[in-house]
């Protein structure tokens, strides 16, 4: 941002990359590119929506991607990102009643929101793969 | 020129864009409605796994279900569109270009909320 040439000549202010790198500075990175993952896998759920509402076969088109490993593969990539952006929502809205910054405290709750987004895509997953196995 | 604005307007801090806080407390508030409809959707997704295309027709459609979907749609279609254009507030300084993209957030998030609202919609009408 820096175009005159006074300011050129003033030492920059240290960015993001000369830092080494820690566990919260990287969630809120995760946060943030969840985020925008989420909203462009929306476009799934109005596929998934528009088609049951259109027709069996349009209905069937979305449940054969689904099923192909590329699908399911965006879809564990969906999941996934829906529980940490949840979870690390969560975190935030902690902070935003003034609570959890203590060095202690941020390190847990960081830990906390990766631990649980991934022991909760594990979970729906195997539910998921019991409700297609199960006899229906 | 000697500042006319009254005290008033000082506290309700509004701002130049006379919109204030608005964005900031929209975003938590749909984050806070956001929880308990993602745990919804994902029990509803994962109950419909493997159902037959008549099945999920009406389950989807039934009026509880079609209420709570429709209520997910509009809280993470809002807190979507307020969290993509504070990264491009963030990233995009070219005022040309961001104004592009703040439109085109705007439709897309109004495109993917109508068009989902709508099937629901249609989905609960055809049971």
């Amino acid at each position: 941002m820096a175009e005159s040439k006074a300011s050129a000549e003033r030492p920059l202010s240290p960015h993001l990359f000369i830092y080494k790198p820690m566990l919260t500075m990287t969630m809120s990175i995760v946060h943030r590119l969840t985020g925008a993952a989420l909203y462009f896998g929306t476009l799934l759920v109005a596929w998934w929506l528009i088609a049951a509402a259109s027709s069996p076969k349009a209905y069937a088109g979305v449940g054969s991607f689904m099923n192909s490993w590329f699908g399911r593969l965006i879809l564990f990539g969906y999941t996934w990102a829906l529980m940490h952006h949840m979870l690390g929502g969560i975190r935030h809205l902690i902070w935003d009643i003034g609570h959890g910054f203590g060095p202690h405290e941020r390190e847990w709750l960081a830990m906390a929101t990766l631990v649980g987004s991934i022991s909760l895509t594990i979970v729906i997953w195997i539910v998921g793969y019991l409700f297609i196995g199960g006899p229906r | 020129m000697a500042d006319m604005s009254t005290p008033l307007k000082h506290v309700r801090g509004l701002g130049p864009a006379k919109s204030g806080t608005g964005h900031f407390w929209r975003q938590r508030l749909t984050a806070v409605a956001n929880v308990p409809l993602i745990v919804a959707f994902v029990l509803i997704v994962v109950a419909l796994l493997g159902r037959n295309h008549a099945a999920v027709v009406q389950i989807l459609g039934s009026p509880f279900i079609a209420v709570i979907m429709l209520l997910f749609i509009v809280s993470i279609t809002t807190h979507m569109r307020i969290g993509m254009q504070v990264i491009i507030e963030d990233y995009v300084h070219d005022e040309g270009s961001k104004l592009v993209l703040l439109i085109a957030n705007t439709f897309f998030a109004m495109a993917v909320a109508l068009a989902s609202a709508f099937a629901i919609l249609m989905l609960s009408f055809k049971v």
